[in-house]
């Protein structure tokens, strides 16, 4: 039997399925699931983390992200029109911003938000408290990337429809409300969703504000469990957990994607 | 008074001179046909016109208002001068009515009703009426074209500016974008038409103006011009773009190899 080049083609793809198979079942061999199930999937102590888990834990996470997320989209969407905008002081701020916000960790931002401005305005504090503190500690780093993604969809909007909209006796501003943002964020709701999710995964960082048992949120939640039941399931409920809000999320993403590349 | 009124136009991008002078005059009611090769400043000229480019020095008078001037509150001449663009640059995020009643609702300040009732009797001017609910990628190049030019219609402008309305159409469908530009000049339109359509700048304009090099080589009815140019550039221009089978390779610059 002679081998064909297609006939060699198969061969050599079957093969690589079988040894991709056998390392997986392998591994998944390897483990000892015994001793693993009794770490992570005790149920006993599952059970104790509800409903708190999703009553405060997953709530606050949720919350946490949609305030960061709609203050940094506002303060994003003002940055990249100063970024495009002809008057040059407003252009180095916004550059300088952005470069400062998106060099710095999450951490070391929430950090300063939370104990840097309480020291800068000693008279003054951000109103609503930890959220508030989440609000700005969060959104000052995802406003930086925002922006940058706004001013890519502000300049993939065709220059012709600006000035389609300045013919027709529109003022600029005028325009590039009715005109401009509207198809610049119909591009950027895919890189905005991802945006949604990073921030998701960033409230993890929101215990170094030291919350409360009303304000807690998932990671902080599972690992105060961790150590009153000296076990670590919780991290799995919690990972789960962040699975409900990202998983839909990326599905979403992926559909909008896909929705964007129909209409090109 | 005249409807434009361009004295001395000079435009530069950086170190290019684009413009190098340009006197035009255009009367209410008049078809000025712009025609001229690549690169010639046609696009520049009628985009100085409402001011989408910044004239580097001269002067612009619509309808006697000067629009150069510093002082010159330029949206609300707008207004009253429609533009049409090669790429049509309707807006993608709107339906063809949305297009049409958007600036009458924003700029005019028409009442939803009254823009609606303006933006279907345009739309029924340029064969669309049916279409009101399409968006523009749902239409074809032709149909697109027709309602941009009903968009700016429905503004009800006293001049309009085409910039080549017809250059980025499949041949079959430039027809049908001629024939409504051909019933605005029925209707009396002031217009000042870029254009390659030579069949039709014959046919419905007043006056043919030759474009070359920055400046306005010459200028008269489309009979003289098209029937007796008075300069060689127009004599070549037309002869490459009325005979483009005859251009021989020595009039290009080709040389022989062997
Ligand atoms: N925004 C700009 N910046 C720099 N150069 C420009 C700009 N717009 C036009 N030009 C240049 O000015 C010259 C004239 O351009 P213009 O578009 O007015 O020519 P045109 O006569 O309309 O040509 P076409 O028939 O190809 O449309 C060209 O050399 C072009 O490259
Ligand atoms: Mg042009």
């Amino acid at each position: 039997m002679t081998l064909t080049p297609r006939r060699r083609r198969r061969i050599i793809r079957v093969a690589g399925y079988v040894v991709f198979a056998l390392a997986i079942v392998g591994f998944i061999a390897a483990a000892d699931w015994g001793r693993l199930s009794d770490a992570f999937f005790r149920s006993d102590v599952a059970g104790s983390m509800f409903p708190e888990a999703i009553t405060v834990a997953l709530r606050n996470t949720i919350l946490y992200t949609l305030l960061a997320f709609v203050f940094g989209l506002t303060l994003g969407l003002v940055l990249a029109l100063m970024r495009l905008s002809s008057i040059l002081p407003y252009r180095w701020f916004a550059t300088a911003y952005i470069e400062l916000f998106r060099g710095l960790p999450s951490l070391l931002v929430l950090f300063m938000v939370g104990y840097g401005v309480p020291l800068a305005f000693p008279d003054r504090e951000i109103p609503g408290g930890v959220y508030g503190s989440v609000t700005v500690g969060l959104g000052l780093t995802a406003a930086a990337y925002m922006a940058e993604t706004i001013r890519a969809g502000i300049q993939a909007v065709p220059k012709g429809q600006l000035e389609a909209a300045r013919t027709l006796g529109m003022s600029h501003p005028r325009a590039m409300i009715s005109i401009v943002l509207p198809q610049a964020f119909r591009i950027v709701i895919p890189p905005l969703t991802n945006e949604i999710i990073l921030l998701t995964k960033d409230t993890s960082l929101v215990y170094v504000l030291g919350v409360t048992s009303t304000t807690i949120e998932l990671t902080k939640f599972a690992g105060d469990t961790l150590n009153t039941k000296v076990n670590p399931t919780p991290l799995v409920v919690a990972g789960l957990l962040y699975l409900v809000i990202t998983l839909p999320l990326s599905q979403l993403v992926r559909g909008l994607e896909r929705r964007a590349a129909r209409e090109r | 008074m005249p409807a434009i009124e361009i004295e001395a136009l000079h435009k530069s991008f950086g170190r290019l001179e684009v413009l190098r002078g340009i006197d035009l005059t255009v009367e209410p009611g008049e078809v000025v046909c712009v025609i001229g090769p690549s690169g010639s400043g046609k696009s520049t000229l009628l985009r100085c016109v409402n001011l989408l480019e910044e004239p580097t020095s001269g002067t612009i008078r619509l309808a006697g208002v000067e629009v150069t001037d510093p002082d010159c509150d330029i949206d609300a001449v707008r207004k009253g001068v429609g533009m049409v663009f090669q790429q049509f640059n309707l807006f993608g995020h709107l339906t063809v009515r949305e297009n049409v009643t958007i600036a009458q609702r924003r700029v005019l300040k028409r009442s939803r009703a009254e823009a609606d009732r303006i933006a279907t009797e345009n739309l029924d001017r340029v064969g669309l009426a049916d279409k009101a609910a399409a968006y523009p990628a749902q239409l074809s190049g032709g149909q697109q074209q027709r309602v941009a030019i009903a968009r700016s219609l429905a503004m009800e402008p006293q001049l309009m500016l085409f910039d080549e309305p017809t250059s980025a159409l499949d041949p079959e469908l430039v027809g049908e974008v001629l024939a409504v530009m051909r019933g605005l000049v029925a209707d009396g339109m002031t217009m000042l038409v870029v254009t390659h359509e030579m069949a039709f700048a014959r046919e419905v304009a007043s006056r043919v103006v030759f474009m070359d090099d920055g400046l306005i080589v010459e200028q008269g009815p489309p009979a003289e011009l098209f029937g007796q140019p008075r300069e060689e550039r127009t004599r070549a221009f037309l002869h490459r773009v009325l005979e483009p089978t005859q251009v021989s390779e020595s009039e290009i610059g080709a040389h022989l190899t062997d």
